[in-house]
């Protein structure tokens, strides 16, 4: 599986966690760090794990997320 | 100059406003304008341009709001309960300053009423009947051909102010009819474009047609400019027509058909030897109040003669004040004023 | 930027047809995501520059503040009769409507029959939650049997009340309408299928193919008063018993 890697805006996060169900690698977790709005922002628990699936940025209704994707030699 | 053609008044304001460019016209029947509706659904697809019979008359002034926001000339008709029912798309029109023309054929009220003329609907239209400060451009027509005449100018008013603009009819004008010529048609594509509409953003910014504000700063002056566009029009386009009123001691205010009814009624009563003359008002938002005050400082007695229960009667009493004596004489139901009726109203006034 | 020795390609971004306009929505509303999609459409049929939106009243009254496009904020119910408005005038314009359950199925009821009965060739967006989300959780056409809200604090009782209404069966209905169909975006399989609704309706209005609806099971985990997440699964186990998804109508 190719590697992924995702960034996540945090100020635009809401820490609606539905990045983190959204996830089949578990790679997303709070942080417990809130950002201005008082949201506690989403990170990467687990960045090893990320396969680069995007299913968390499309499911973020804030499109507070941007995914990088190894790219694979064709 | 266009071609001369007996029309009844229905049928002379949906020609002027083909002539005038309408681009597009949505509407829903009711009597007594139904002669407006089958004109335009006659020859609007015939020139390429927009009919649809809308399912309410609700619908049919957001159709409006639509095509007006895209910066074509638009425009729908219907009668007092159908205007009811108009109310919040012409304060969303207004607030946001949309040009577009809505013409009332006033029957007789209030609720069903009858399908009988009347006057019945002038507070509705000068004083809002919407929600929120606004105001539309109301003209008055008292005679088929100046029915046409007004439709014309509506159009370009409600261009040049961003505003929606009403012919404010009645049952007896919108059958009668009376030879009119109209002007040679404009069209619609040699219109200047609007820089504000919503034609597509490519090559340029965003455009949004919107009457929402949440800032409060912000809708305060939103309707601070309203306002100033309004003193604007007041300066610029007010209009009235008097008619003997240079040696009068009683003037006669009226406006649309009833004027003309009047008008009779100056002829007898000078014939008898009473000074009488007619003030009739052609807008009636903005109201002609300078040049009524300026009358009322010359003569004993304003009478206002309407078809209503006496809604001008307030904005005369209102210019006049104590500059002289303000008695009125109305009729509802649809029962109209006879020039005999409203002399024997100017005999009791006459010294 | 990551760090990482292989070559990472960017695979996921905002839309461009899309401002940066921070949305407005509660934190898990889908109203989000259907942006994001339409946001995506714009894109993919390049047709940004000539289209315009219609913004409702509701929760997405600012509607016109997240898209790169011209846009009129129209009045409660009646932006099926703008976009009729808007399209007659120039049919050249790519028109969408996007709007609640009030906006569409109640105060709007003859407003977005009687477009689709026309087959105004419109794109009509119908975002179905169950419930007025912006008033504060009145109880909507759409609203479920038993479901509390403010106006219905013990339940949705159907003898007082009725049952839910299902619109896009309703407008399934009609002979003119090119495409209805009810989708649900509450996970990443269910995205993808509205993506491709969406995208379709849109490819039909700039075929001229006539009137598409694409009603979207959304959630409103304010006033559902459940989490984000539970609201999702809410969706998935609950609602869509009640709105089954699939294509009702596609003449295209």
């Amino acid at each position: 599986m190719p590697r992924g890697t995702v960034v996540i805006d945090a100020e635009r996060c809401k820490g609606c966690g539905l990045c983190i169900a959204a996830c089949p690698q578990k790679v997303l977790a709070f942080s417990g760090n809130l950002n201005r709005s008082g949201y506690d922002v989403v990170h990467m628990e687990n960045p090893d794990a990320c396969v680069g699936c995007t299913f968390c940025a499309m499911t973020c209704p804030d499109i507070a997320i941007e995914v990088y994707r190894e790219k694979v030699p064709s | 100059m266009g071609e001369r053609l007996l029309l009844r008044g229905n049928e002379a304001i949906a020609e002027a406003a083909i002539r005038a460019g309408c681009q597009c016209y949505f509407a829903y029947p009711i009597t007594p304008q139904a002669e407006l509706l089958e004109h335009m659904a006659r020859e609007m697809p015939r020139l390429g341009r927009t009919f649809i019979q809308a399912e309410s008359e609700t619908s049919a002034i957001n159709m409006v709001y639509g095509a007006a926001g895209t910066g074509v000339r638009t425009m729908t008709s219907s009668s007092s309960p159908g205007i009811s029912l108009k109310q919040e798309g012409i304060s969303y029109l207004a607030g946001a300053n949309l040009p577009a023309v809505i013409v009332n054929v006033v029957r007789g009220g209030p609720g069903l009423g009858n399908i009988a003329p009347s006057q019945c609907d002038y507070f509705q239209a000068t004083k809002g009947g919407g929600h929120g400060d606004y105001k539309i451009i109301v003209l008055g027509p008292s005679t088929v051909p100046e029915a046409g005449e007004l439709t014309m100018l509506a159009f370009d008013l409600a261009d040049r102010y961003r505003i929606p603009v009403m012919i404010l009819a009645d049952g007896l004008l919108g059958q009668m009819m009376e030879p009119v010529e109209l002007p040679d048609p404009i069209d619609p594509a040699s219109l200047p474009k609007k820089e504000w509409a919503t034609t597509g953003a490519e090559g340029r910014e965003p455009n949004v047609v919107l009457s929402f504000e949440m800032d409060p700063e912000g809708l305060r002056q939103i309707n601070l400019d309203l306002q100033a566009k309004y003193r604007e029009i007041e300066r610029n386009e007010t209009r009235c027509e008097e008619t003997d009123t240079e040696d009068a001691d009683i003037v006669i205010a009226a406006y649309g058909t009833i004027a003309r009814i009047a008008k009779s009624a100056v002829r007898m009563a000078r014939a008898e030897g009473i000074k009488v003359g007619l003030f009739r008002p052609i807008t009636l938002w903005p109201y002609p109040s300078d040049a009524l005050r300026a009358l009322a400082d010359r003569v004993n007695t304003v009478l206002t003669v309407e078809m209503s229960a006496g809604q001008m009667w307030e904005d005369v009493r209102l210019a006049v004040a104590e500059r002289a004596e303000t008695p009125f004489y109305g009729e509802f139901g649809g029962i109209v004023p006879t020039p005999r009726g409203i002399l024997n109203e100017v005999r009791k006034h006459a010294r | 930027m990551p760090a990482n020795t292989a070559e990472m390609v960017k695979v996921f971004q905002r839309p461009e047809s899309l401002t940066d306009a921070r949305f407005t929505y509660c934190p898990g509303c889908h109203h989000g995501i259907i942006t994001r999609i339409i946001g995506q459409t714009l894109d993919e049929l390049g047709i940004a520059g000539r289209t315009v939106g219609i913004a409702p009243v509701g929760c997405s009254v600012f509607a016109y503040l997240w898209y790169r496009c011209d846009a009129q904020q129209v009045a409660h119910g009646r932006a099926c009769a703008v976009a009729t408005g808007i399209k007659r005038a120039d049919p050249n314009l790519i028109v969408f409507s996007y709007q609640g359950d009030g906006d569409f199925a109640s105060i709007g009821t003859a407003e977005s029959i009687h477009a689709a009965n026309r087959g105004e060739n419109i794109t009509v967006i119908f975002v179905n939650n169950q419930i007025y989300g912006m008033t504060g959780g009145e109880m909507a056409p759409t609203t479920l049997v038993d479901q509390k809200t403010t106006t219905t604090p013990t339940g949705r009782d159907p003898k007082l009340v009725g049952y839910p209404i299902r619109f896009s069966e309703m407008i399934a209905t009609l002979e003119a309408p090119a495409y209805v169909t009810r989708q649900a975006v509450f996970d990443a399989r269910h995205i993808n299928d509205a993506t491709k609704a969406v995208k379709k309706a849109f490819q039909y209005q700039v075929e001229g193919r006539g009137y598409s609806l694409v009603e979207i099971l959304s959630t409103c985990p304010t006033n559902w008063r459940m989490t984000p997440t539970q609201s999702n699964e809410h969706v998935a186990n609950v609602v869509t018993d009640v709105f089954p998804l699939g294509d009702l109508i596609d003449r295209g």
